[in-house]
């Protein structure tokens, strides 16, 4: 079992070690002569005003919440869609009541016009 | 143990190296692709016809300066593009190009890990390529940085939704998780000869998943998070150096893994179905399926290229109600159906 998943530890490491030994090798390599303006962030060319960590638009806000829900929903089905040929007619519509609740969530999210982005 | 890592070892190197080979050339073909197309000449002095040109733009990106701003936050703003290009990279681990090979005496599986949760794996991966993004927005500072980062994690997530559910429609009809058998699937044939591939099977699901990898990896006509004329260079605008490098690296090895998982899941995977007509086996037989899985991805890169520069890019309330009123309902749709007529095919 954990010899499985072994490779696939190591590619991780191997991936995120590659991304980290480019980083500091351009850290090093590159040369350094910072000053005031080059180390401000670009705005279009003006002063940059305050910080940009500030309020933004609750509707990424939403689409996080409504992603939350209707992924854990999908999440479900994965082990539904592998096992449907031993779950048999009873796996069947049990998974249909369960779309029809889902698809009941959706189109009152839909009414509700949290789809809605303009 | 030891065994296993020395041979996971050699295959994730192999690996690596020829991701960044595939990368160097992708890159070149997009150039000249989109030269040809525009009617220019393209790079072509770089090496011969201009082949190294993304070469030497590593190389000149490496002797750049790493300029961190002020008020950035530095640990996220370095570790933001080691997550992009992990993320990327370690994708490929699960996908197969080939069955078996036999060397120095031993079976060896054409993928570096054989897990029974191949899709699973991917799916997660996926998500943790929006830390990357988010991450890189928020740490820099910068308010166009910002709204780039959040713009691309709502893409990523709102058509990750339609991606999941698509993808079920392949599990239905394989009944497993581990890629190496929705292609053992594939690869038999249906009425008349044509191969069981899963994109005559499930030709929606194919359309949603396909249009939903666009968005993933941020291409044309999907790329508003980097949508130059609106946020100067979105979520990387404060990034320099090889840490921008390393975030164009992720977006062509998506670009390349993302072709990659179509051939696996819907155009019949690495399967070779004329092994018998040819006479080949053991490692002759490989070698053609790795060069069939080549060929078939290569066409779909082409095929992502191309599209690049036909379609014009969405507005963003577009991409949403797209992403969100129209592919997820028919995603799920799809799902239905394919379960009611397995269901009818099955107890009917």
């Amino acid at each position: 079992m954990i010899e499985q998943y072994l490779p696939i530890f190591l590619t991780l490491t191997a991936a995120v070690l590659f991304g980290f030994v480019m980083v500091k090798l351009n850290e090093w390599l590159g040369p350094k002569r910072p000053d005031p303006e080059k180390l401000s962030t670009y705005e279009s060319g003006m002063e940059p005003v305050r910080t940009a960590r500030e309020r933004f638009s609750v509707k990424f806000y939403m689409v996080a919440v409504l992603f939350i829900i209707f992924d854990i929903e999908v999440v479900f089905m994965y082990p539904w869609a592998v096992s449907f040929h031993d779950l048999g007619p009873i796996g069947f519509f049990s998974m249909m009541t369960f779309i029809l609740i889902l698809l009941v969530g959706y189109f009152y999210v839909w009414r509700k016009g949290a789809l809605q982005w303009d | 143990m030891f065994e296993t890592a020395i041979i996971a070892g050699a295959k994730i190197v192999l690996t690596l190296i020829t991701l960044l080979t595939l990368v160097v050339l992708t890159v070149y073909t997009e150039r000249r692709v989109s030269a040809f197309v525009q009617d220019r000449v393209g790079p072509n002095r770089v090496g011969p016809k201009g082949l190294l040109q993304a070469v030497a733009d590593v190389v000149k990106l490496l002797m750049k300066e790493d300029i961190v701003p002020k008020n950035a936050n530095k640990p996220i703003h370095d570790l933001a593009p080691m997550i992009s290009i992990g993320v990327a990279m370690s994708t490929f681990a699960v996908i197969p190009i080939g069955s078996t090979m036999t060397l120095f005496g031993r079976q060896i599986d054409m993928m570096i890990a054989d897990v029974n949760i191949g899709i699973l794996y991917i799916l997660a991966l996926t998500s943790m390529g929006v830390y990357g993004i988010t991450l890189a927005g928020w740490s820099s500072n910068n308010k166009y940085s910002l709204l780039g980062g959040l713009r691309s994690s709502a893409q990523l997530i709102s058509y990750e939704l339609s991606m999941g559910v698509s993808i079920i429609g392949v599990l239905l009809i394989s009944g497993s998780l581990e890629l190496d058998e929705i292609v053992g699937k594939q690869a038999a044939t249906l009425w008349g000869g044509i191969p069981a591939w899963n994109v005559f099977l499930q030709p929606v699901a194919f359309v949603t998943f396909v249009v939903a990898a666009f968005a993933e990896t941020n291409r044309l006509p999907f790329d508003l998070p980097e949508a130059e004329p609106e946020l100067v260079g979105g979520y990387h605008t404060e990034y320099s150096g090889l840490k921008f490098g390393l975030f164009m690296l992720s977006e062509y090895v998506n670009m390349i893994v993302a072709s990659a998982i179509i051939v696996t899941l819907f155009l019949g995977g690495y399967a070779f179905p004329w092994g018998e007509q040819f006479g080949l086996s053991g490692n002759s037989l490989a070698v053609a399926e790795v060069l069939t899985f080549c060929v078939k991805t290569g066409l779909v890169m082409f095929f992502i290229i191309m599209i690049r520069w036909t379609l014009p890019r969405f507005r963003y309330d577009q991409l949403m109600r797209l992403g969100w009123k129209v592919m997820l309902p028919i995603a799920l749709a799809n799902l239905v159906v394919t379960a009611s007529i397995l269901a009818l095919m099955n107890w009917a």
